[in-house]
Order: C-alpha cells, then sequence, then structure tokens
C-alpha cells in the first residue's frame, strides 16, 4: 500500500473563489478521502432578524450572497407574504421572475468563467465575463445596482421595470445568446477541454439521491427536479424546459449549466410577451403573525426560506438553506478517487458559494 | 473543431476594440437609476427626522437643536429608503459612487441661512398659536369657573 499523505487545501486558493478548507486524504496522487471544514465567514446574518425589522431584513437577506442576491431577497419576502397573505399584484411577479432568471444567467456565465479559469483556459474565462458583464449593467439599468438590487420589498417590487426597458433587453438577450453561443462551443466540443472534463467526478443518480443533492447537480446525474415547477412567481404561465444529463461528470454539469442558460433566456422572453400592465406594487398593513417555509431555485439549486414571526415589528427566526450546503457532501463523494490535480475542477463543478452557506 | 472555433475569435479580438474601457480617460456612463451616493437638499430639508428612523443601518444623523444633518457614506448600503421616505423630497441618490477614502468620514450638512430663517420663522408661529390655543384654553375655564361660582 502506497503511504497516505494529508494535503490541506484552501481556505486560501487560487481556485478558490471564496474559503472553505479541505483536508486531502491522498495516496500517491489519487485522493482518498476530503473531509471539509467551513466556517470561516459566518457573519451572523439570520441573528440580525432580532435587531432589523421585517422590512429591513429584505436587504439582510440579499447581502447573504452577492451573486444570487435577488433570489435571496425574494425568498425572504415570499416567505412573509405568505405568512401575511398578501396578494402580490401579477405584475411584480413577472418582473420578480425576469430579474431572477437574469440572475440565473449571469450566475451561469460567471460560473463559466470559473471553471474555464480552472482548467486553464484563459481567454474563455474571460470571454464569458464579458458577455456577462453586459447583463450586469442591464441590472443596473432596471435597479440601480449592478450586485445587490434592493428593488423587492414586502407585497412586490420598489420600481416599475417600463415595457420599453424589458424589450431592448430582449434585443440584447439575442446578442448575449448568440455570444454564448460560440462560448458553449468551446466548453462542449474543444478535445482539451473534454479531456479535463468528461468522465472527471462522477456522481450517479442514485448517489445525487442519497447525499441530497440539488439544482444542477442533481439534474446531471439524471434526475429531473426544479423547484420552478412548483409554479411560483410567473412560472406557472410559462413553458420550462428542464433541462437533464445523464453522464454524471463534470462534462455533464457544464452542459447543464450551458443548457440552463439558453432556458433562461427562453423564459426572459416568455415572460417579456406575455407579462400585464398595471400596479407593481400592493401596501403592506400590519405585522407578520405565523410561520412559513419558502423554497425556491436559485442558480446552484433548491433555497429554502423558513420565517416564523409572532405579530411583531422583528421577525422570530428567520433561517436560509442555501444550495451550496446541500452540495458540499455531493463535493466529498466525487473528490474520492480523482485525481490530486483535478480536485479544483472537482470544487468549481459543484459551483460553491461559500458564503451563503455559513451564512 | 473546438479549437478552429476558437481561433477564429481570437482572430476576431486581435483586431477589435478592447472591450474595456479606458477608465478615467473614458468617463464611466451612468444610468438613470444608478444608485451612487446620498446628497441633501439643506435649502428643503426641515430636519424631521424621517430619514433617520427609515434608515436600516443607521447612516443618518439628525440634530434639530445643531441644525445639522450627518451621514456617514461607509455606512450608507445605497438602499434609497431614506429618498423614498423623505416627506420634503430633499434627498437624492446622485449617481457618482462614494469617493473612496482612508478613514470612515461623516459627511455634516448645515442648513442654509434662509431656510433657518424659514424654520425659525415656523417655529415662532408653531409657537406663538400654540401660546394662543393655552391663553383661549385658560379664560374657557376661567368662565366656568366663573359660571360654577355665580
Ligand atoms: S426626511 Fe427629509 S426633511 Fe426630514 S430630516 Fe430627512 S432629509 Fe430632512
Ligand atoms: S440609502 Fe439607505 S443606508 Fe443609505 S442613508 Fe439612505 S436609508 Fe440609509
Amino acid at each position: 500500500m502506497a503511504t497516505r499523505s494529508v494535503v490541506p487545501f484552501g481556505p486560501q486558493h487560487p481556485v478558490l473563489p471564496e474559503p472553505i478548507h479541505l483536508d486531502l486524504v491522498l495516496e500517491d496522487e489519487k485522493v482518498v478521502e476530503a473531509i471539509p471544514s467551513i466556517g470561516f465567514i459566518h457573519r451572523g446574518l439570520e441573528k440580525l432578524v432580532e435587531k432589523k425589522d421585517f422590512n429591513e431584513m429584505v436587504y439582510v437577506a440579499e447581502r447573504t450572497c452577492g451573486i444570487c442576491s435577488f433570489g435571496h431577497g425574494y425568498g425572504y419576502v415570499d416567505a412573509v407574504e405568505h405568512i401575511m397573505n398578501i396578494e402580490v399584484p401579477e405584475r411584480a411577479q413577472y418582473l420578480r421572475t425576469i430579474l431572477f432568471e437574469m440572475s440565473r444567467l449571469h450566475s451561469h456565465l460567471l460560473w463559466l468563467g470559473l471553471l474555464a479559469d480552472a482548467f486553464g483556459f484563459e481567454s474563455l474565462f474571460m470571454d464569458t465575463w464579458r458577455i456577462r458583464e453586459q447583463i450586469l449593467n442591464m441590472f443596473e439599468e432596471a435597479t440601480g445596482g449592478r450586485v445587490i438590487f434592493s428593488i423587492n420589498k414586502i407585497g412586490g417590487l420598489r420600481k416599475d421595470i417600463p415595457n420599453e426597458m424589458l424589450l431592448s433587453f430582449v434585443d440584447r438577450l439575442d446578442g448575449i445568446e448568440k455570444e454564448t453561443r460560440v462560448a458553449a462551443k468551446s466548453f462542449l466540443e474543444d478535445s482539451a477541454v473534454k479531456s479535463r472534463l468528461c468522465g472527471v467526478g462522477i456522481l450517479t443518480a442514485k448517489e445525487a439521491e442519497e447525499l441530497g443533492c440539488c439544482g444542477p447537480m442533481l439534474r446531471a446525474s439524471g434526475i429531473r427536479r426544479d423547484t420552478r415547477e412548483l409554479g411560483y412567481g410567473a412560472y406557472d404561465d410559462l413553458d420550462l424546459h428542464i433541462t437533464t444529463s445523464n453522464k454524471g461528470d463534470s462534462y455533464a454539469r457544464t452542459e447543464v449549466r450551458l443548457g440552463e442558460i439558453f432556458q433562461s433566456i427562453d423564459l426572459i422572453k416568455q415572460a417579456v410577451k406575455k407579462i400585464p400592465d398595471g400596479p407593481f406594487d400592493t401596501p403592506v398593513k400590519g405585522f407578520p403573525n405565523g410561520e412559513y417555509m419558502s423554497r425556491i431555485e436559485q442558480p446552484r439549486g433548491e433555497a429554502c426560506y423558513y420565517v416564523k414571526a409572532n405579530g411583531t415589528k422583528f421577525v422570530t427566526r428567520m433561517r436560509i438553506r442555501t444550495p451550496t450546503f446541500a452540495n458540499i457532501p455531493a463535493l466529498t463523494k466525487i473528490l474520492q478517487g480523482c485525481d490530486m490535480a483535478d480536485v479544483p475542477i472537482m470544487i468549481v463543478t459543484i459551483d460553491p458559494c461559500i458564503s451563503c452557506t455559513e451564512r | 473543431m473546438g479549437a478552429i472555433n476558437y481561433t477564429g475569435k481570437v482572430l476576431k479580438n486581435l483586431f477589435s476594440k478592447p472591450s474595456t474601457k479606458r477608465y478615467p480617460e473614458e468617463p464611466i456612463k451612468f444610468t438613470d437609476r444608478t444608485r451612487g451616493h446620498i446628497e441633501n437638499d439643506m435649502d428643503k430639508c426641515v430636519l424631521c427626522g424621517v430619514c433617520q428612523m427609515r434608515c436600516p443601518t443607521g447612516a443618518i444623523k439628525v440634530s434639530k437643536s445643531e441644525g445639522t444633518w450627518a451621514i456617514s457614506p461607509f455606512s450608507c448600503i445605497q438602499c434609497s429608503a431614506c429618498v423614498d421616505g423623505c416627506p420634503k423630497k430633499c434627498l437624492s441618490m446622485e449617481h457618482e459612487y462614494q469617493e473612496p477614502g482612508n478613514e470612515k468620514i461623516t459627511k455634516v450638512f448645515d442648513l442654509t441661512e434662509a431656510q433657518k430663517e424659514r424654520l425659525a420663522e415656523q417655529a415662532r408661529i408653531a409657537a406663538e398659536k400654540a401660546a394662543a390655543a393655552k391663553a383661549a384654553l385658560a379664560a374657557k375655564k376661567a368662565a366656568e369657573e366663573n359660571g360654577q361660582n355665580t
């Protein structure tokens, strides 16, 4: 038997956008076990419910993550709206869906860039991020912020997005789609890229199910499950095609996320076509009393928001279960048996977002 | 195949303009909704303190006694809650970003002289009204007492 050695990986590592620490037990070049530890950037956002009232909490919830900021605000607001039985106007539902899909687009494009960076394709990395920049510009036009939008509020949105602006977004999305198709070819057909991705880090459907994976990770293992099918927001009225793949390897995860980019563009176009005119917000009276758990599909997978309130200004408990938290067990599974050189790619393929895992 | 696909792209990039802006030579274009930093028109502010109450981060401090309105820009999260809440519409969200700094400064705005006079005038009128109301109340009470005595 070869001698075993333990190599610490992270929390500061060039490939990691955020701090996670892994103890890699190696046998020669092969990883036999990976022991993760988190807790480097715990911020205690959930505890802040004791200090910020339920309206101000929207801003805190948004700051859970810089990439899925819209989704986190949305999840919290959705939970409070259910507790207070607020009927959100349909236009607001559509606008939220559009912004949410745009978040998915920029998140997946960011991920593609990180992946290209991890396998050493610098110009592809720059290219995907250049494409992503256009989406950030659109966000700035629509909400005033590029990363944190502060546009959600309980009962609807704080600002309307005019129809002309939405139509101009659709025009620009056509360009983005074209550019992404070119980049997608490099991800899916380039032989050098394929040699880094195909057959690496295989997660079978059974393992994915047992380890409680979610999001693209689960769908790349051949399980068709997507929280958007629950029909929250405007998803009920839109035609949703869920991308899955049966291969379960890193290539499949790339394929699924690329598929989701095109599907998001399609969803935005459908939503802009169907969006009704009317109010975009509804007045809110009183304080929430009760509890609710809302589930939404973030770019990284299913996220749950639990809110409990007792009829006062302050919510008594808020809890967020983020998708990366559910995908870390799968990460330790796919790392077993892979080469040391593939570890960075493995970590990137689960699309880790550590700051939201630790909140 | 993939390599050929990318070669085209590389050649195109060689002969096209860079995607990045040559900042600061080429200024940034802000959108109409860009949230940069908060400014206060002290000619309209009445120091009511609504903005201080609305601010989720406690960045605003309003002092009626000193006639000042202060903001710590490094605590501000550019949420616009104060702008939405201000009854006099004197707060505005400017497009330029808050300039960076070495220390966490506080920007203090003083009321303009004209606004100070206006507020003093209003306070005087309000005080006169209150005094008149008080006098009327006292007179009424006295009249009632007189009525009871007779
Ligand atoms: S809410 Fe407006 S008027 Fe009142 S103190 Fe603030 S800035 Fe001044
Ligand atoms: S923008 Fe938000 S954080 Fe900044 S001063 Fe206004 S209310 Fe406070």
